[in-house]
């Protein structure tokens, strides 16, 4: 439903201030009429007005300049507008100074009032958006949102924290679908640049052109299509942090670009001849081996450096077991009441299966498998039965591809693989493989596994 | 027996009067009358400015509206202002009995331009559903092809079509036919 804006008329003649309100009103608004500075007071105490039109001169008692003082004291959240019928600089510049938003001439075209309060109206709109979103945004992304009791991630959320002041760029290395981006927005939003804007760019979905210009913006005509000057991810972070996701798949050239920025803090636009400066903190990551790439010669062991200042390697889920049951919960709790499901439970097998489950797609995956059997669930509780298509996907029989190796070398893998996953538990793991415990710790031994 | 009345306020043509009559028959459900023709009201007139406070004229209205007319609408070749604005085409109680309109902007005279009396016909059928929609609680509309947008110089008015949105017109409809509103 369209918003009513609450708009208040102070002036001492009752002609003036009726006729602005009716003009208002017909516009829409809310508005209530005030004779003088403190009746106008007493209603701003019991409303919220976006917007005050008081006049300057009011005889006797509170003058408009007075009225508006007390005016914003109250809410200085509303915009005054100050009414004069002398335009004389020396009152309009006083009501400036004072904190009038605009002040109008009367008589005034019918034009002015009405570009005047949708103007206004339209950046309150855009302001109260703005705090909406920074609250959710913020809300989003706390540390505490964050949910572990791996003591890896637990290092890693108190490092995040630490640096999350600092300049210093970072570099995230893990696979895909452990939550890179999100360790990035904790480390910028619990730091100083949280007011300031964080851009994500997602480096391998561009092409090296259309990555250029994303980045550094261009200037009008630097090629076809480019209409104005557009400004670039680095330009429009200024002050937060750019978030340069899969960074191992950029081009050399942009390589040595980027290596500039980190270096001079400095760029031109694609195009351009002026250098634009900027404050921007870099967070890069990749599911790569950016160490492995360098010495193949496919990424600058430069700008390696420069990204690597302080590295952050997020384990994946099948490392950190632990967290499943909580992640589970909470993906349950989100996800039916999005969707708007009674479903609050998971059952103790159906925990299992989940647990059990290696997931090469990480968080992402189990979110994923968790709103399917959540939308395809007729139960209050999500069963064995929900995550069936699950086990069969994961079951080893099926299109599994012996490698190429020495059996011993297969049964390593396999001890491995079992003991991973049962979370170092040795009885566990010596009863998924069939075989008893001295006899695995035997193996252990042979194959030189720790656990 | 509900009415709309129709009132002129000083010296305006016949022609116009039924130009009114018809825009007003044809969106109103009730029959439309017309009153005596008033004279202009003593004091309406502001010398400093040159024209005439819409205020007073909107009262000089509301005073001659006979008890079974649910609406009444004025009529003036006067130039109407409000004293923080320069000007109106008119002014409507929203959703009250009273409303003005003024010819003066609408005639192409006032821009130095030759007369034109289709132009006229179009812009006053406008301004009559514009300022009725007001007296029925319409507001504003964004939709500028409709008669309830906002006209804040001519072009405006010009752009506008000799009717309501869709939105607009169903509005009215339910204001018609709602049980404790004007039924039909």
């Amino acid at each position: 439903m369209k918003k009513i804006w609450p708009i208040l008329v102070v002036d001492d003649e009752d002609v003036m201030s009726e006729s602005m309100a009716a003009w208002l009103r017909e516009d829409g608004y809310r508005v209530d009429t005030a004779l003088s500075g403190q009746q106008a007071l007493e209603l701003a105490k019991a409303m919220n007005y976006a917007i005050c039109f008081v006049d300057l001169k009011m005889p006797g008692g509170m003058d408009g300049i007075e009225t508006m003082m007390e005016l914003r004291r109250i809410r200085p959240e509303a915009s005054i507008i100050i009414i004069t019928a002398y335009a004389t600089v020396d009152t309009a510049i006083q009501a400036m100074k004072e904190g009038a938003q605009e002040y109008i001439v009367k008589p005034c075209h019918p034009q002015e009032i009405s570009m005047l309060v949708s103007r206004i109206l339209k950046l309150k709109k855009l302001q109260s958006e703005n705090v909406i979103l920074r609250k959710k945004i913020s809300r989003q992304y706390r540390h505490r949102d964050i949910i572990t009791k791996n003591t890896r991630m637990e290092e890693i959320l108190s490092l995040t924290k630490d640096i999350a002041s600092l300049r210093s760029t970072v570099l995230i290395c893990s696979e895909s679908g452990t939550g890179k981006e999100l360790i990035a927005r904790a480390i910028h939003y619990s730091g100083a640049r949280a007011e300031k804007p964080f851009v994500s760019v997602s480096c391998a979905a561009l092409t090296e052109t259309l990555l250029e210009s994303e980045l550094f913006g261009y200037e009008k005509g630097s090629f076809t299509g480019a209409e104005g000057q557009t400004k670039g991810k680095f330009e429009l972070a200024d002050g937060g942090t750019v978030f340069l996701d899969e960074i191992g798949d950029i081009s050399p050239k942009l390589q040595a670009d980027l290596l500039r920025v980190l270096q001079e803090r400095r760029f031109y636009r694609v195009g351009g001849t002026d250098e634009v400066s900027i404050d921007v903190r870099v967070i890069a990551a990749t599911n790569k081996n950016l160490a492995e790439e360098v010495k193949a010669g496919r990424f600058r062991d430069d700008l390696y450096y420069r990204l690597n200042v302080i590295e952050i390697r997020i384990p994946p889920l099948r490392e950190r077991r632990e967290d499943i049951p909580l992640l589970v919960e909470h993906f349950v709790e989100r996800i039916a009441s999005e969707l708007g499901k009674d479903i609050s439970s998971i059952s103790a097998g159906a925990l299992k299966t989940l647990i059990d489950y290696d997931w090469p797609g990480n968080v992402r995956e189990l979110e994923n498998v968790i709103e399917r059997a959540i939308v395809t669930s007729h139960n209050g509780t999500l069963v064995e039965a929900d995550f069936a298509w699950l086990n069969q996907r994961n079951h080893p029989d099926q299109n599994w591809v012996v490698p190429d190796i020495p059996l011993a070398e297969l049964e390593r893998k396999a001890i491995i693989a079992v003991l991973e996953r049962k979370g170092g538990n040795v009885r566990e793991a010596a009863a998924s493989l069939g075989i008893d415990r001295s006899t695995l710790y035997d193996k252990l031994k042979r194959y030189d596994i720790s656990h | 027996m509900k009415t709309v009345c129709l009132v002129a306020i000083g010296a305006v043509p016949e022609q116009v009067l039924e130009w009114v009559e018809s825009a007003a028959t044809e969106w109103c459900p009730w029959p439309v009358r017309r009153l005596p023709g008033r004279s202009l009201p003593e004091g309406a007139f502001d010398a400093k400015r040159g024209q005439y406070q819409s205020v007073e004229i909107m009262k000089a209205v509301a005073s001659c509206r006979p008890e079974d007319a649910e609406r009444i609408l004025g009529v003036t070749e006067v130039d109407l202002a409000i004293p923080t604005l320069t000007f109106v085409y008119g002014q409507a109680q929203l959703d009250g009995p009273a409303a003005v309109i003024s010819l003066c902007r609408l005639r192409q005279e006032f821009y130095g331009l030759p007369a034109d009396e289709s132009l006229l016909h179009e812009r006053v059928t406008k301004e009559v559903l514009h300022e009725l929609g007001h007296t029925f609680g319409l507001t504003h509309c964004a939709e500028t092809k409709c008669a309830m947008s906002l006209a804040t110089h001519i072009g405006l008015v010009d752009n506008k079509e000799e009717r309501y949105c869709a939105r607009c017109g169903r509005q009215l409809v339910k204001k018609f036919t709602s049980p404790d509103g004007e039924s039909l």
